[in-house]
């Protein structure tokens, strides 16, 4: 088992780094749907089922179908690369080496043992559900408004002026 | 010797799990081969035509050579197109197809996986199916396969939408999302889901025949229109690939409308005791299969094909005795009944491409958006407030709940 | 890739045909979109064009006859009819009435030939793919009936300039009269399949609306005039033959739409039925063939005659130099004239719509080019 997480965590790994380096963007995109999906294998790992299929229903089944859709509309070639500024060149490559640093301290602090502990709690769809219905209904049903705020939001600027 | 094999076999659930899956992909790729043996031959039938006979007796051997054919046939990728991603299409639509049979329990003791949450694994798989479609119209760099697929993927994006709102409707009353485990609550109630959610069941059987993209939905590939479709590029054994993922996804689709609406491998009233015998369908209908086939045989005059004819029909009546060996009977109850089931749905799916002419694509997004979404969605709010009424947790009044 | 993504381009044209499934031969269409949306279009003709006009002046007036049946070679025995009806006018024949019978009869069920080739095929065009096999069922029997009279299938040369070559055979009329006895059920039956039909209700109704002045005013005449509710019918309004002497209604059509036109092409298929009964009934034994010579020299003059033929109306303009052969002869060819109506059918629909409308005009291609 722990030889499928240090594949999964390796291959996503590189292709998260392929999103960003690839200059095609369909081939971004489809990095991005193997990370995604490599990512629910993970939690699978970790035994957290119910997250998993959600994680490959909604990210790589919905939301990136959407994402392709709108490359093939637009029919987006190869990227050309900028012009980089100076500012770029002499700050970007520091920030990002604090940048990740700091991440890596987050994790090091979080966990001093070096791993996570194993999940220990129920994560069903009952639990879930019972989580997300009873504790967090609030914060639950806001968001939900604040999608729908945005669709309303997206379809007012997508409609052509009359 | 064997009783030692089985030990291993037994010993290891990994080596058991792989067995269970070389049988389902095996038996899978024969059922679709012929599949579209007995499409064509349905479809001739109903249209005063005789279809395939020449290869083989009655054309039996059609789909071998179909696929003969396509095998051998040269394997084009056009100038233009990207390669890599259209090498990789055809096999990501195929493995969604096969890949979720692992949750589709075939009987009551013959199912490769039972995962707590064997039905959001169907919609989460059968989502990914998309990227086949939508990939390969893109990377053919043409404009037919490019509007086919943009299509295809707008039609089974909006129409996964109802068919997963009809589905939840089947787990409020189910209680899990376990295919098993909704397949055994329906044998515990005594009454098939698709009693409880008729509306549901429609809704799903409408939405299942649009995300196949089979007529009357079959604008994809509307050929008096563009062509073929999606795949109008691919030729050969990626074409072959296309079609086998069409066809899969057919009885996949029916495998699911069965187990979750119509009992899975149940037998039609199976709390009714009186109605016992039924168990012995299976060796009455290969009797009578038999029976059929030594009539066929008797019609044709090539000498061969009479042999043959009789073979097969000797071959019947044996399977047929076996079977009949109490053991065995009970063994076979629930892929017989489930196997019934599902070719009664592949069989309505060629009696629609009969019967119904084809929808335009602004009809067929009106029917999935403002009549099957809708619908679905009130199926399940009465659906959702009748489960919490009958429910033992309902408090005295909504009210008293409301204000608690 | 094009240059253009498809989101900013504003009108697309796209080429439908010339071989295009749904073109019914080598029509080509070139459609202006707005999206999917039509906004013009402008039908390429004349792959097809054989010069069959330009033929008939090298040939004598029986010689040309057969060169008729290929032009709308799907209603061949009504092609033949009208010229040599045009060039028994010229010349001032008559012919008697049993050989009138005879033509009638072919001619109605060459007319329900060729609607059921229509119906079989405009139903496949709509992704009905049963109906096209039950049609050619029936079609069939017709064409055993023709081929049993004059040796062929397709293109018939059923008639004579004055009359008929050969008598009818044996047994003719009892196949004619069990053939409609066999027929009327079958209509019900593409009825059942098609005409409540909800999706084919939905692809038809509304779609490739033409007004009853617009049919006028483009000059279209047949099924489709009629569907949009003009009730013309050459066989009532200037009566050949004895068609006269039959009773028949015209069944004629409301909105003016496709589905319209569906309902009245199928009506005429019972009228043509009740046609042939009457005419089967009134066969009476008698001579075939009209004072014609064996060589056929009209008067100098010309002269214009027109059938309906399924599609519409079939003329002929024949002029005479008081030769063998025939100074000049003008087809108006229905399918050619049907088809200019159809821009102003197609405007504003979407591409799917297309193929319906090209379907219920029911043109043949040999027809329109010539």
């Amino acid at each position: 088992m722990e030889i499928l997480f240090y594949i999964c965590a390796a291959v996503s790994v590189l292709a998260a780094l392929n999103v960003v380096l690839q200059r095609t963007p369909v081939y971004s995109a489809l990095s991005l749907i193997l990370v995604l999906c490599l990512l629910a294998v993970i939690y699978l790992l970790l035994g957290a089922e119910f997250i998993a299929v959600i994680q490959v229903i909604v990210y790589a089944g919905a939301i990136m179908v959407l994402f392709v859709f709108v490359i093939m509309l637009l029919n987006a070639g190869r990227e050309v690369p900028s012009e980089r500024s100076r500012l770029a060149r002499w700050l970007g490559v520091p920030l990002v080496i604090a940048f990740l640093l700091e991440v890596l301290w987050a994790v090091w602090n979080q966990f001093p043992s070096g791993t996570a502990p194993a999940a220990d709690f129920d994560a069903g769809p009952a639990a879930i559900g019972h989580l997300l219905f009873r504790n967090y209904v609030l914060p639950f049903e806001v968001t939900s408004v604040l999608i729908l705020v945005a669709i309303l939001g997206a379809v007012v600027l997508a409609k052509k002026e009359e | 010797m064997l009783e030692n094999a089985f030990n291993v076999v037994m010993a290891h659930p990994l080596l058991l799990a792989v067995i269970k899956i070389l049988i389902v992909f095996a038996v899978l790729s024969g059922i679709v081969a012929y599949l579209v043996y007995m499409e064509r031959k349905v479809l001739a039938f109903m249209q005063a035509r005789l279809g395939p006979m020449r290869v083989g007796p009655w054309g039996l051997l059609q789909p071998i050579a179909d696929g003969l054919k396509l095998l051998l046939k040269e394997d084009i990728i056009p100038a233009g197109a990207d390669k890599f991603v259209f090498l990789l299409a055809p096999a990501i639509s195929v493995l969604a197809a096969f890949t979720v049979f692992a949750v589709i329990p075939f009987a009551g003791n013959f199912y490769i996986s039972d995962i707590n949450i064997g039905l959001l694994f169907i919609l989460g798989v059968s989502s990914l199916g998309i990227y086949g479609i939508i990939l390969g119209g893109w990377s053919s760099n043409s404009h037919y396969p490019l509007l086919g697929a943009l299509r295809s993927s707008a039609q089974l994006v909006s129409y996964e939408v109802a068919a997963g709102m009809a589905l939840v409707g089947v787990l409020l009353i189910s209680n899990s999302l376990s295919m098993v485990e909704i397949v055994n609550r329906q044998q515990q109630m005594g009454v098939w889901n698709v009693f409880l959610q008729p509306l549901a069941f429609v809704i799903y059987v409408i939405a299942a025949v649009a995300e196949t993209n089979r007529n009357p939905f079959d604008l994809p590939e509307a050929e008096s229109e563009l062509t073929a479709g999606f795949h109008t590029e691919y030729s050969g054994f990626r074409f072959a690939l296309y079609f086998m993922a069409e066809y899969t996804n057919m009885v996949l689709v029916s495998c699911i409308a069965v187990t979750l609406f119509l009992g899975g491998w149940l037998r039609p009233f199976s709390s009714v005791h009186a109605l016992d015998f039924l168990r012995w369908a299976p060796p009455v209908s290969l009797v009578g299969a038999a029976v059929f086939i030594l009539w066929l045989g008797l019609q044709s005059r090539v000498p061969l094909e009479r042999y043959f004819f009789v073979a097969l029909a000797l071959g019947c009546v044996a399977v047929g005795v076996i079977i009949s060996y109490p053991l065995i009977l009970n063994a076979v109850q629930g892929i017989f009944w489930f196997g019934v089931k599902v070719l009664a749905f592949l069989y309505a799916f060629i009696w629609y491409r009969a019967t119904f002419p084809r929808y335009r694509y602004d009809q067929l997004m009106n029917v999935g958006w403002r009549w099957m979404i809708p619908l679905a969605l009130a199926n399940l709010i009465v659906t959702a407030v009748v489960r919490y009424l009958l429910s033992a947790h309902t408090p005295a009044s909504p009210v008293a709940w409301l204000l608690r | 890739m094009a240059e253009t993504t498809y989101l900013d381009a504003n009108e697309l044209v796209i080429n439908m045909g010339p071989q295009h499934p749904a073109t019914h031969g080598v029509l080509r269409v070139k459609l202006n979109l707005d999206g999917e949306r039509v906004m013009g279009s402008e039908c390429v003709i004349g792959y097809l064009h054989r010069g069959v006009e330009k033929i008939a002046e090298n040939r004598t007036y029986a010689q040309f006859a057969p060169y008729t049946d290929r032009m709308d070679y799907v209603a061949a025995v009504t092609n033949g009819m009208g010229y040599v009806e045009a060039v028994e006018k010229l010349l001032g024949v008559e012919i008697p009435s049993r050989a009138q019978y005879t033509r009638m009869i072919l001619a109605e069920l060459q007319r329900i030939a060729s609607h059921l080739l229509w119906l079989g095929t405009h139903a496949l065009d709509l992704g009905a793919m049963t109906p096209v096999f039950y049609t050619f069922r029936e079609r069939e029997e017709i064409l055993k009936i023709l081929e049993k009279y004059c040796g062929a299938r397709l293109t018939t040369h059923a008639f004579r300039i004055g009359g008929l070559q050969y008598d009818l055979y044996d047994g003719f009329e009892r196949e004619v009269v069990a053939f409609c006895d066999y027929f009327m059920p079958k209509i019900d039956e593409y009825e059942q399949l098609l005409t409540t039909n909800r999706i084919w209700v939905n692809r038809t109704r509304k779609i490739g609306v033409l007004s009853g002045e617009d049919a006028i005013a483009m000059g279209v005449t047949g099924p489709v005039l009629r569907g949009s509710g003009v009730k013309w019918d050459i066989r009532k309004a200037q009566p050949y033959e004895a068609y006269d002497q039959v009773e028949f209604d015209i069944p004629i059509g409301e909105h003016g739409d496709t589905y319209d036109r569906y309902l009245v092409r199928v009506q005429e298929m019972r009228q043509a039925v009740r046609i042939i009964r009457q005419c089967v009934e009134r066969l009476a034994p008698g001579p075939i063939f009209g004072k014609v010579g064996k060589v056929i020299k009209p008067p100098v003059g010309e002269v214009y005659h027109s059938i309906e033929a399924p599609k519409g109306e079939l003329g002929y303009f024949v002029v005479s130099d008081g030769s063998t052969n025939p100074y000049r002869v003008r087809v108006r060819p229905p399918s050619l004239i049907n088809l200019q109506a159809f821009d102003m059918m197609a405007r504003g629909h979407l591409v799917a719509d297309i193929v319906a409308i090209i379907g219920t005009l029911d043109i043949v291609l040999g027809e329109v080019d010539r």
